[in-house]
C-alpha cells in the first residue's frame, strides 16, 4: 500500500447546537499520492462540507482525519493553518483570485505566506508557474482584466506553486464554457500526470468525472460508491 | 517585504478612493491639531514671556515682620495691654546671611541662576519734576540671566559703575532724560545721590517702564541704607512650571519667604490652564472623529474583503497575520494622513501668522510650530490609525475561512 496523502476514518460532521444537523456520517476515504479522483453527488449531499474537512478548513465532529500521517485532532489552530498552507492547494469554481493583485502576485501568495515575506525568488517561481499555464505574458495584469478561463488558469498556477501533496478543485470548470472547461480539465490532468500530486475534483459533470481515475459518490452525507475507472 | 505589509498596501491601493478620503480626513484632523497647538502654544508662550520678562521665577525674601506681644502677666502694673494687634508697616530689610543662603540656593538642582537684589521706594528728581520710582540695586551680570532686561534696552546699557542708572522708557519720557543725562534719586529717608543715565529699557509693562530705576548693587544698598544687605534673592529655575514646588521646598529649607511666579500670577495660570484644557478637549474630539472615520472604513473593508480573507486563510495565512494586514492599513492611513496634515498645518499656521498682523506688520498672534509639536501630531495620527484598526483587524482575524470563502 502506498502512503496516504489524506485519510478519513469514520468521520462525522454535525452542525448546530440546539438543533443538530448531521451533514456527513461514517466517511471512510483514503487518497494516495498521484491519484486523480472525482467527487460527485447531488446538491446538498455534503460535498462542500467534505471538501472543507479535506482542505483543513474545518474539523470533524467525530472520527479520524489524517493528513500526511498526522492526526489533525492533535494540532492546534496555528499548526493546522501551517499544515494547510504546506499541504493543500485550492482551485475554486469562481477562481477566487485577489482582485487587488496582479496575476503574478496572486500566484506567488502561497510561497510568500509560507515564508512570511515576498521575495524576488517568489516572483520568479510565480512567473514559471504562469508560463506552465500559458499566461507568462499576462503576469503583470490585474486578474480582473483576464477572461474566465485565464483566471482559472491563474488559480491553478497558484494552487500548484508550492507543489502541495493534495489539490482540491471545487467545480473548477463549472463556470466555464465547454471548450474552456475541457482545456482547464486537461491542464489539471497534465499536472497530475507529471507529478505525484493527488487531485480531488468536485464536479457535477459525469463526462469529466469519467475522465478521472476514480469516482467517489456522496449521497446524503454518506459515500455510496467508490470505484476506480479503467481507461 | 513582509507578506502582511504587501497585502495591506495592495488592499489600500485597490480602494484608492476610500483610502484617499480617509487620508484627507486624518490630514484635516492633524491640521487642526497642529494649527491649534501652534496658536495656543504661541499665545501662551508669549503671555509667559511677557509676564516673566519683568520678574524672576522665584523670589526669596526675609520673613515679614510681626509685632512682638508683651505678655500681660509680665507687664508693669500701669501698662495697658492692647486688645487689638496691628500689623507693622514693612520696611526694607536684608536677608540675614544672604551670601550663605545664596550659595545654598544655587546648589539646588532645580535652580539655574541666583541673583541678589536690593529694592525699595524712592523718587527720581530732575529740575522741578519728581516721580515716584522703585529703586533696584542689581548685579547686572547675573540679573540679566534671571530677567533678560538687556534684550529690552532701547538705548545705552545697564549700569556698570556706582554713578550710573538705567531707567524705564516711560520714566525717561516723563522726566525728559536721555542716555548721558543726570538724574537725582532720593530715598524715602531723604538721602539723595546723583546718577548718570546709562541706559533706557522698555519691558512692555507700563508700571515697570514708568517706575523702575536700576542701579548697581552697591549703589542701591547705599541709597536704600542697606549697606552689605540684600532685600531679596531672585532665582531662575530649570523647569518653569515646577517653580511653585521648588519655591515651597526652598522656603521650607531656608526659613525664608519664597514666592514663585505661579503664586504671584495665579489668575494668569488659571487662564492658561483653562486654555490648555479647552485646546486638549478640542483635540480629543478631533482624534475621536478621526478614529471613528478610520475604523468605519476598515470595518467596511473587512466586510468587503471577507472572501479575500478566507482565501488567504485557506492558503495558510495565520490569524495573526490577517490581524496585521488591517493594523498595517490603519498605521499607513494614519502615517500618510499625518504627513498631509503636518504639511497643511504648518502652511496654515505660517499663512495665519503672515495674514493677521498689527499696524506695524508684526504678527498679532505669535505662532510657533516646533519639531516636538510636529512629531507629537504625527505620532498621534499613527497611533490613532493603529487604535482605530484594532477592532476591524480582530474581526478579520476571527473570520472562519470556510464561511468567508463562500461569502458572495
Amino acid at each position: 500500500m502506498t502512503d496516504a496523502v489524506i485519510e478519513l476514518r469514520g468521520v462525522t460532521k454535525d452542525f448546530g447546537e440546539d438543533v443538530v444537523t448531521r451533514v456527513l456520517e461514517g466517511i471512510d476515504l483514503r487518497i494516495e499520492a498521484g491519484e486523480f479522483t472525482a467527487l460527485v453527488g447531488p446538491s446538498g449531499s455534503g460535498k462542500s462540507t467534505l471538501l472543507n474537512l479535506l482542505g483543513l478548513l474545518d474539523r470533524p465532529t467525530a472520527g479520524i482525519l489524517r493528513v500526511l500521517g498526522r492526526d489533525i485532532a492533535e494540532l492546534d489552530d496555528a499548526e493546522l493553518t501551517a499544515l494547510r498552507g504546506r499541504s493543500i492547494g485550492f482551485v475554486f469554481q469562481f477562481h477566487h483570485l485577489l482582485p487587488a493583485l496582479t496575476a503574478v502576485q496572486n500566484v506567488l501568495l502561497p510561497l510568500a505566506i509560507g515564508d512570511g515575506h515576498v521575495t524576488a525568488a517568489h516572483r520568479e517561481a510565480a512567473l514559471e508557474g504562469l508560463r506552465a499555464v500559458g499566461l507568462a505574458d499576462r503576469a503583470d495584469e490585474r486578474t480582473t482584466r483576464l477572461s474566465g478561463g485565464q483566471q482559472q488558469r491563474v488559480a491553478i498556477a497558484r494552487a500548484l506553486i508550492n507543489r502541495p501533496p493534495l489539490v482540491l478543485a471545487d467545480e473548477p470548470t463549472g463556470n466555464l464554457d465547454t471548450a474552456t472547461a475541457d482545456e482547464v480539465f486537461e491542464l489539471l490532468r497534465s499536472f497530475n500526470r507529471r507529478s505525484k500530486m493527488a487531485f480531488l475534483i468536485v464536479t457535477h459533470s459525469p463526462e469529466l468525472a469519467a475522465r478521472c481515475d476514480r469516482i467517489v459518490t456522496l449521497v446524503d452525507g454518506r459515500i455510496v460508491e467508490d470505484r476506480a475507472i479503467e481507461h | 517585504m513582509p507578506i502582511a505589509v504587501f497585502i495591506a498596501l495592495q488592499f489600500l491601493r485597490e480602494g484608492k478612493t476610500a483610502s484617499s478620503l480617509v487620508i484627507a480626513a486624518v490630514g484635516v484632523g492633524v491640521t487642526v491639531i497642529v494649527f491649534l497647538s501652534a496658536l495656543i502654544g504661541g499665545l501662551q508662550q508669549s503671555l509667559i514671556d511677557k509676564t516673566l520678562g519683568t520678574q524672576a521665577h522665584v523670589v526669596v525674601r526675609p520673613p515679614e515682620e510681626v509685632p512682638r506681644l508683651l505678655r500681660a502677666d509680665d507687664a508693669p502694673a500701669d501698662t495697658i495691654v492692647a486688645s487689638r494687634v496691628q500689623r507693622p508697616a514693612q520696611r526694607v530689610r536684608s536677608i540675614v546671611g544672604w551670601q550663605r543662603t545664596m550659595v545654598e540656593l544655587a546648589a539646588d538642582p532645580e535652580v539655574s541662576v541666583v541673583t541678589p537684589v536690593v529694592s525699595g521706594p524712592g523718587f527720581a528728581v530732575r529740575g522741578t519734576a519728581s516721580k515716584s520710582v522703585n529703586v533696584l540695586g542689581i548685579e547686572p551680570s547675573s540679573y540679566v540671566r534671571v530677567v533678560a532686561i538687556d534684550d529690552r534696552l532701547v538705548a545705552g546699557r545697564l549700569p556698570d559703575s556706582g554713578a550710573e542708572a538705567a531707567i524705564g522708557s516711560e520714566l525717561a519720557a516723563d522726566l525728559g532724560v536721555e542716555v548721558g543725562d543726570k538724574l537725582r534719586l532720593q530715598a524715602d529717608d531723604g538721602r539723595t545721590a546723583l546718577f548718570t543715565v546709562s541706559g533706557v529699557f522698555r519691558l512692555g509693562n507700563r508700571e515697570v517702564d514708568e517706575r523702575w530705576v536700576l542701579l548697581t548693587l552697591r549703589s542701591g544698598q547705599t541709597l536704600l541704607d542697606l549697606v552689605g544687605g540684600v532685600s531679596s534673592l531672585e532665582l531662575r529655575v530649570r523647569e518653569l512650571f515646577d517653580a511653585e514646588t521648588t519655591a515651597l521646598r526652598l522656603g521650607a529649607a531656608t526659613g525664608l519667604v519664597a514666592q514663585s511666579w505661579m503664586n504671584t500670577n495665579s489668575e494668569l495660570l488659571t487662564a492658561l490652564r483653562s486654555q490648555s484644557a479647552s485646546s486638549l478637549l478640542i483635540q480629543a474630539f478631533v482624534v475621536l472623529a478621526v478614529t471613528i472615520g478610520i475604523a468605519s472604513v476598515l470595518v467596511v473593508s473587512v466586510v468587503q474583503k471577507r472572501r479575500e480573507i478566507g482565501i488567504l486563510r485557506a492558503m495558510g495565512m495565520s490569524r495573526g497575520r490577517i490581524v496585521l494586514v488591517f493594523m498595517v492599513q490603519g498605521g499607513v492611513l494614519g502615517m500618510l494622513g499625518s504627513i498631509v496634515g503636518v504639511a497643511a498645518g504648518v502652511a496654515v499656521a505660517m499663512a495665519f501668522r503672515g495674514a493677521v498682523v498689527d499696524a506695524r506688520g508684526a504678527p498679532l498672534f505669535p505662532i510657533s510650530v516646533e519639531l516636538p509639536l510636529i512629531l507629537t501630531a504625527a505620532a498621534t495620527a499613527i497611533t490613532t490609525g493603529l487604535v482605530a484598526a484594532v477592532l476591524p483587524a480582530i474581526r478579520a482575524g476571527r473570520l472562519d475561512p470556510a464561511v468567508a470563502i463562500r461569502h458572495d
